[in-house]
């Protein structure tokens, strides 16, 4: 593999940069002009919310009940065991069930978006539609976009849910806790600026997913070979800036909210 | 009865194609990809009405060249003007609709394979908002036109190579346009399935008398459709009585990025040039 030269490795950084951004902004002003393809937005909406849902649910679930079952070792030598609704409670909704559900969805939709838009492009089915009149960042991107970061929030809020109850299932069969003081002290814990945190991630997740998922299958060069490389990259990137994204937020909310 | 036929040739078939109208306009149209010159300095114009073969060796800038006349690409240098239009300095938004009146054949067909036939023929038809059986019947009649009328609920993956084209070809006309770019329509083809193809595109172009620019690195292919004309009584392709040429078919021959023949068949076959005629041999 031939070494690139510091000079057009920069400079295909930053145009990389500026196609991204203006792919970005394209997808989230289409929606502001006709034609809207509302149909695409459902079926996106089914495929990645309704799709995903078995692996959010499940990730979800046995997230709660290994932090359960984790977290109960290290209260019981505080001797506050009782505290782990508390624990898994806040863990979920603030980093692991936004956090997690990003990951899992990244690794399903992101790849997906990068396979199908790549397969479209080396096959000149994205030139076929430009040449049919149709704007394919409008037909393929923005649907897409909107339905990943709609779906995404409400997949978190499932996945907060499951896995608080799969802390209980755990908390109530394995450590002997009461059901009633487990979601008791799970409600207590959690605090408006908790739920805000946990909310606004997904919002961010679902844009990276989808933008990056979408970039790569646009860019795709070099055949089959090219897709099964723009789909390693989708998920890579994504799931990167997922985290990175998610500490620079968790630090704002805690400017905002104090916690 | 042929004497009932009028020649293709002759001007009173075709009422626009004495019209000074230019539709593809290339002046000094220059293309650089990375560091390799794809079209250095093409210029030639194609009147209305015409059917312009392009003929070069492979890897000589014919598939960019036919994306540069749809607003695909934009060239670094030279002007390109589509029915009048500059489309080089066009937003991608007015090329939309400028597309609206162009139709394309790609080289691979590029059908959408998530969808069937006849949501491939009617994507335009979909996108325009036309009633559903307005729609369906245009449908059946441009597949009739290609005769593949019974493949209409099938997907393009179910399709031979040569169906896959046909099917193209019909997602093309359906709009009726007025410019046709067929991008190696016979590419990978087998001679049989080739002979079906470039007959549709003499179908096409004595049917309707649309300006259509055809990419081909076959050279049977290409005087075939310049010897031949459409018999709209017999419904069959057959060869211009008197060893005739169809006037309205002219060549563009390319080599290595540059034009080396722009004229008619009778020009091309009395080439004078040492390349054109081992080219052509």
């Amino acid at each position: 593999m031939p070494f690139v030269s510091p000079e057009s490795f920069a400079k295909q950084t930053i145009a990389s940069v500026q196609d991204y951004s203006i792919l970005c902004w394209r997808a989230v002003a289409n929606l502001f002009s006709r034609p809207r393809y509302w149909a695409d937005i459902y079926t996106q909406m089914d495929s990645i919310g309704v799709g995903s849902m078995p692996i959010v649910v499940l990730t979800g679930f046995f997230t709660g009940c290994v932090l359960a079952l984790q977290s109960a070792t290290s209260l019981e030598a505080f001797g506050s065991v009782s505290l782990t609704g508390n624990l898994v409670a806040l863990s979920m909704v603030k980093e692991l069930g936004p956090v997690l559900t990003g990951l899992m969805v990244s690794g399903r939709n992101a790849s997906g978006m990068a396979s199908e838009i790549g397969s479209m492009k080396v096959t000149e089915q994205i030139d076929a539609m430009r040449a049919l009149g149709t704007d394919p960042v409008r037909k393929l991107v923005t649907p897409r976009l909107y339905a990943t970061v709609f779906m995404l929030f409400f997949l978190t809020i499932v996945s907060d849910a499951v896995g608080i109850a799969g802390g209980a299932l755990v908390s109530v069969t394995l450590m002997g806790l009461n059901a009633s003081s487990y979601f008791h002290n799970s409600y207590r814990a959690l605090q408006y600026g908790d739920v805000v945190q946990g909310l606004t991630k997904p919002l961010f997740s679902g844009f990276i997913i989808a933008t990056v998922g979408c970039y790569f299958g646009m860019t795709t060069k070099g055949g089959t070979q090219g897709v099964g490389k723009a789909t390693t990259q989708a998920v890579v990137y994504s799931s990167v800036f997922i985290i990175i994204v998610d500490f620079i937020v968790s630090r704002a909310m805690i400017g905002i909210f104090g916690r | 009865m042929a004497a009932d036929i009028a020649p293709v040739n002759l001007p009173q078939t075709r009422p626009d194609s004495d019209s000074a109208e230019a539709i593809v306009v290339f002046k000094d149209v220059s293309i650089t990809f990375d560091i390799k010159p794809v079209l250095q300095n093409i210029s030639f114009i194609v009147q209305r009405g015409e059917t312009r073969i392009i003929l070069g060796p492979a890897g000589g800038g014919k598939s960019v060249l036919m994306k540069l006349a749809n607003g695909l690409i934009r060239p670094d240098t030279g002007t390109i003007r589509i029915f009048g239009e500059d489309i080089t300095k066009m937003q991608e938004t007015d090329l939309f609709k400028l597309r609206e009146r162009i139709g394309m054949v790609f080289q691979e067909s590029a059908l959408f394979d998530s969808l069937s036939v006849e949501d491939n023929v009617a994507y335009r038809l979909h996108e325009e908002h036309v009633p559903e059986e307005e729609a369906h019947n245009r449908v059946i009649e441009a597949l009739r036109f290609v005769e593949l009328e019974q493949t209409i609920a099938k997907f393009p993956s179910e399709l031979s190579g040569g169906m896959r084209r046909r099917v193209s070809i019909a997602r093309a006309i359906i709009a009726k346009p007025d410019l046709i770019l067929y991008d190696s329509p016979t590419g990978g083809l087998d001679p049989i399935t080739s002979t079906t193809i470039v007959e549709l595109v003499i179908k096409q172009r004595d049917v309707t008398h649309t300006t259509s620019l055809v990419i081909t690195h076959r050279l049977q292919d290409a005087f075939l459709m310049a010897r031949n004309r459409f018999n709209e009584q017999t419904g069959k392709i057959e060869p211009i009585p008197n060893g005739g040429i169809d006037d309205s078919t002219k060549f563009l021959v390319l080599n290595e990025g540059r034009v080396v023949f722009d004229g008619t068949t009778h020009e091309l076959v009395h080439t004078s040039d040492p390349w054109l005629k081992e080219y052509l041999s």
